[in-house]
């Protein structure tokens, strides 16, 4: 009783130590049920898109098999490879644009300068999704909406506007201290050799981060890829496809090869996104000072 | 600067035309003209052969596609009847889209050339300028390494800015052009349609008319949906993160970790999920009916009431990680002085909390609050993966969730109303641009840049 009184205090502090963490944990598991519910339903051995318990009663890994052999509605490694050939051309021109941009508005003075940057947040302002429509048409109009040049039409879509992203890239260029182009100027430099020689060795970071970024982009992207292929089903990238999946009609076939796929392309982009959030973070408090 | 060729800002074509030779002068009719007589021979070649393309060009289809863009066509498709072959034939008549397309591609050659004749009278200009200074005008090879050096930025921003002139700014401009037309499955206007000057605003605007009455709730729930979206997600991450922050918690960075493992996954597969768990045989009302919770199954996206709280309480779900990862940085650069200076005044945590930490991290994220609200106003997959505007009036093309964003997918991709449709980008356009304006100018970032620094 004695020992009790004397840790009265502590022990009031230490129940509640103990509550935040009680209620900490039960919000972390309302934020995880989702993720862990795509990983057990992908194990499920029963079909159909509802199960009567949370824990799947026999295991397998059917759905698995199923993405890598059954084609007859969705061809799933096709569109792996797609999505694959997709986000390598445009994390490769995006990030050439990106920091392109990125490095001309941080560190070069010219007239236009001001001007292209209120363009660019007038640019922002307008849904993205207005432009796809009209370059949908466009598209379509240069009868690339069939056949292999959907590819390039998708890239073409994906790169092409990448420049208006050029916050985050710009954001991290404008902490990199400019006494250090400013002597290589003095010694002579070109401001090609200063890009090449200087800014980029100390900005990988930033570019590793937008090489990554805009890989996963392809991945992610459901809306304009949905839009670019309407029906040309050969030409789907996993986004789309998986979105197929759970139509009315293949749901109760599909739903849980939908969750093995979830769980496949989920690895890839949450261990890029773990290796990047720390420049996303960055970039971002980078931007805000401007 | 000058050891390399003249200061930008000494050259326009304004002071070209007033204090110009008569080559010069004459560059703006024969681009490259003053190039040519100051022996820039590549250079003037270029530009002469520019301007013989957009002459051409202009000669052979620009006046032809502009004078068509005046009425959009008027030729309808014909079936003539083909003696010979017996049978008909189908002629193909005019195809507005093509017309109005081609006549804002007219229009934006027309533009490059206006651009084109200031860049020959500068460029000509600048030559003689040079000229009269040393004698010669730059060779082709100092104009050359030039461009890697005070121009550099011509070289950077040329393939971007073409990349954002035809996949962004082309387009808008095509579908901005579609607001004032009738290009619509109604009356049959796919093929053939017309300019309407503003009627469709007027349709929209009007409240009591057949658009405006699902227009100005959709405006109203989405205007709604983004205020209370960006600040739940504001303040439940804030709160989330002085949370784990709290010294006595142990396994912080675990702790990070389980949250920001949703942002990693892509969203459209959690959504997709999410909405499977909340159908009426889903997860969550599966699982609620067998523990004797409810009896019949909760009406997530057949309720008004029930639709809107779900859709937010799954974006705060989305949108938290991604503000615990960015205040967890934000928190940290607050300079500890201040609040030890608070504690020597005794201040408590709950006053250093509304005195300090909310200030700073107010002031430091206006910036990223607008892109958020603005990101809000069109977020497209929340709705459209999980609720998908439901639950929806028979006669309306809108939901009461739905967007102006996600009502602008439905009537263009759904129901080809593409006039209506471009009219709803425009308004969400002028509505996000009002919105970030007033912010801007009210936000203490703006008037007071330097204020914690």
């Amino acid at each position: 009783m004695s020992t009790v009184q004397k840790n009265k205090k502590p022990l009031g502090k230490r129940i509640m130590i103990l509550l935040a963490h009680v209620l900490l944990a039960i919000l972390a598991f309302i934020w995880l049920i989702p993720i862990f519910w795509v990983v057990m339903t992908s194990f499920r051995g029963t079909q159909g898109s509802y199960s009567s318990t949370f824990f799947p009663t026999v295991y397998s890994l059917d759905n698995y098999i199923k993405l890598f052999t059954d084609f007859s509605v969705f061809n799933f490694p096709q569109m792996l490879g797609n999505t694959l050939l997709i986000a390598v051309a445009n994390c490769l021109i995006s990030t050439f644009f990106v920091v392109s941009v990125a490095y001309t508005l941080s560190r070069l003075r010219f007239k236009a300068r001001k001007p292209l940057m209120s363009t660019a947040m007038v640019i922002k302002l307008f849904p993205g999704f207005m432009s796809m429509i009209a370059v949908y048409y466009i598209i379509r109009m240069l009868g690339w909406t069939d056949g292999p040049m959907l590819r390039v039409a998708m890239i073409c879509v994906y790169a092409g506007g990448a420049g208006v992203e050029y916050h985050i890239a710009k954001g991290f260029f404008d902490t990199v201290p400019t006494a250090l182009d400013e002597a290589a100027r003095i010694d002579g430099a070109t401001n090609w050799r200063v890009l090449t020689k200087i800014i980029m060795p100390l900005s990988k970071p930033i570019i590793v981060y937008t090489l990554l970024t805009s890989f996963a982009g392809p991945f992610k992207d459901f809306m304009l890829a949905k839009v670019l292929c309407g029906p040309s089903k050969d030409y789907y990238t996993v986004a789309v496809g998986m979105y197929q999946m759970l139509e009315k009609e293949y749901i109760d076939q599909w739903f849980c090869a939908f969750a093995a796929a979830a769980v496949i392309i989920s690895i890839p982009i949450a261990t890029l996104f773990m290796a990047t959030q720390k420049y996303y973070a960055e970039g971002v408090s980078g931007a805000v000072k401007g | 600067m000058t050891e390399r060729g003249y200061p930008e800002r000494e050259i326009t074509a304004l002071g070209a035309l007033q204090n110009g030779s008569m080559a010069v002068k004459l560059s703006a009719v024969i681009w490259g003209l003053g190039c040519l007589v100051r022996k820039q021979f590549v250079k003037g070649a270029v530009y002469l052969l520019i301007e013989a393309g957009i002459i051409f060009f202009m000669a052979e289809a620009g006046f032809y596609n502009l004078g068509k863009l005046v009425t959009l066509g008027d030729v309808e498709q014909q079936k003539i009847w083909n003696e010979a072959k017996s049978l008909y034939e189908y002629v193909d008549g005019d195809r507005s889209l093509v017309i109005l397309l081609y006549g804002i591609i007219t229009l934006a050659i027309i533009l490059c050339g206006v651009l084109m004749v200031r860049i020959s009278l500068r460029s000509a200009y600048a030559a003689e300028l040079e000229c009269r200074r040393r004698g010669r005008a730059l060779t082709l090879r100092q104009e050359v390494s030039a461009l890697f050096d005070a121009n550099l930025h011509r070289t950077l921003l040329f393939l971007p800015l073409l990349g954002i002139l035809v996949f962004t700014v082309l387009p808008l401009l095509f579908m901005t052009s579609m607001a004032f037309t009738n290009y619509s499955v109604l009356n049959d206007k796919l093929v053939l349609f017309d300019w309407v000057g503003l009627d469709n605003f007027q349709r929209m605007l009007n409240l009591s008319g057949d658009l405006g009455r699902t227009f100005w709730p959709v405006l109203g729930w989405t205007l709604c949906w983004a205020v209370i979206a960006t600040f739940s997600n504001y303040f439940i991450g804030l709160l989330l993160t002085l949370f784990i922050n709290w010294k006595e918690i142990r396994g912080k960075k675990f702790w990070r970790f389980c949250f920001v493992l949703t942002v990693a996954v892509p969203h459209f597969v959690t959504l997709l999920i999410i909405r499977q768990m909340l159908q009426p045989t889903g997860a969550v009302n599966v699982l609620l009916q067998n523990m004797g919770v409810i009896s019949a199954p909760l009406p997530f996206f057949t309720d008004t009431a029930w639709a809107r709280t779900a859709v937010i309480l799954i974006n705060i779900w989305v949108g938290v990680p991604y503000v615990l990862l960015q205040m967890t940085g934000i928190l940290q650069n607050i300079p500890p002085e201040l609040y030890e200076a608070a504690r020597v005044d005794g201040a408590n945590p709950v006053v250093m909390f509304f005195k300090i930490t909310l200030p700073y991290v107010l002031f430091v994220t206006t910036p990223y609050l607008i892109t958020t609200f603005t990101g809000n106003i069109n977020n497209f997959n929340v709705i459209f993966l999980t609720s998908q505007g439901l639950p929806r009036a028979v006669e309306s093309t809108a939901g009461s969730t739905d967007l102006l964003i996600t009502w602008l997918y439905k009537l263009t991709i759904d129901n080809r109303y593409y006039d209506v449709g471009a009219v709803i980008g425009i308004m969400t356009f002028v509505s996000l641009s009002i919105v970030s304006l007033l912010t801007f100018r009210f936000s203490g970032s703006y008037k007071d840049e330097e204020g914690f620094r």
